[in-house]
């Protein structure tokens, strides 16, 4: 596995008058056993300073841990040559983080509702439905190998 | 994440620390399993250290209830934050787990 210790979040420069203070950016090999490091850099830096509630971290771990957890394995294979992008841009009240995968993508409409009694004791299929819930907002582009998901930063 | 674990009697009580994710969850799915191959059939996972879970750790803890159920044993949650509450209500798990407020609640009448 990669050595986690050599993932390093890249500061961009912010926009100020978008409102943008800043935005982080990390690439990742695709290796499911870096994703607890990746979640805890951005959940460090992207409240970096700042009165945050335990919910709003809880929110952003589990949002970006689902999405890391899809790219990698879903959209990439698993495979470690093919990479993983994130970035969060941080305003002032939210965070707009956006993982990128390699893959074909997928169409979210077609995602069943992980609720259904056929599906309740299925090991997989929950986590674009707890991301539905836990972020404020949630985009994919046409591919659907991106998602763009808005978190609370307060 | 890290796991304790701790005989109460006839049950072993799995304390998760840290988070139970797509990175770490073989490591619970083991812990259990080997507790059903030596014989144990009671199992109380005590949540009130575990920061979160994502939905692989979600799907390991329903492939972990089916085969303990699937044993002949039966398999406890407790200590569950409001956060980690919710997800299991939003996601209709807690109509599949025995969920209590802290461990030795789960403990009685065990």
């Amino acid at each position: 596995m990669a050595d986690p210790g050599a993932l390093a979040l890249e500061r961009l420069p912010g926009r100020p008058g978008d409102g943008l203070e800043a935005a982080l950016a990390l690439r990742l090999p695709s290796e499911v056993g870096l994703v607890d490091t990746v979640v805890e850099l951005f959940a460090r830096h992207c409240f970096d300073g700042r009165q945050s509630s335990r919910h709003s971290l809880f929110r952003l771990r589990v949002s970006l841990a689902e999405a890391l957890a899809n790219a990698i394995q879903c959209g990439n294979d698993c495979d470690p040559a093919k990479i993983v992008q994130v970035q969060a841009e941080l305003f002032v009240d939210h965070i707009r983080l956006r993982v990128s995968d390699e893959g074909p993508g997928f169409d979210p409409s077609l995602v069943p509702d992980p609720r259904d009694p056929e599906m309740l004791e299925s090991p997989c299929g929950r986590g674009l439905f707890i991301i539905r819930h836990l972020a404020e907002r949630v985009e994919f582009n046409e591919k659907g190998n991106t998602i763009w998901m808005t978190l609370p930063r307060r | 994440m890290g796991l304790t674990t701790t005989a109460r009697g006839e049950v072993a009580v799995i304390r998760v620390d840290g988070q139970l994710t797509v990175g770490n969850r073989q490591e619970l799915k083991v812990t259990v399993q080997a507790g059903v191959d030596a014989g144990g059939r009671k199992f109380l996972l005590d949540c009130s250290s575990t920061g979160y879970i994502d939905s692989s750790g979600l799907g390991a803890l329903v492939t972990i209830a089916k085969r303990v159920r699937e044993a002949g044993g039966q398999i406890r949650l407790a200590g569950l934050n409001d956060d980690l509450r919710s997800l299991f209500e939003l996601t209709k798990l807690d109509t599949l787990f025995a969920i209590y407020p802290g461990v030795e609640e789960a403990l009685q009448g065990y």
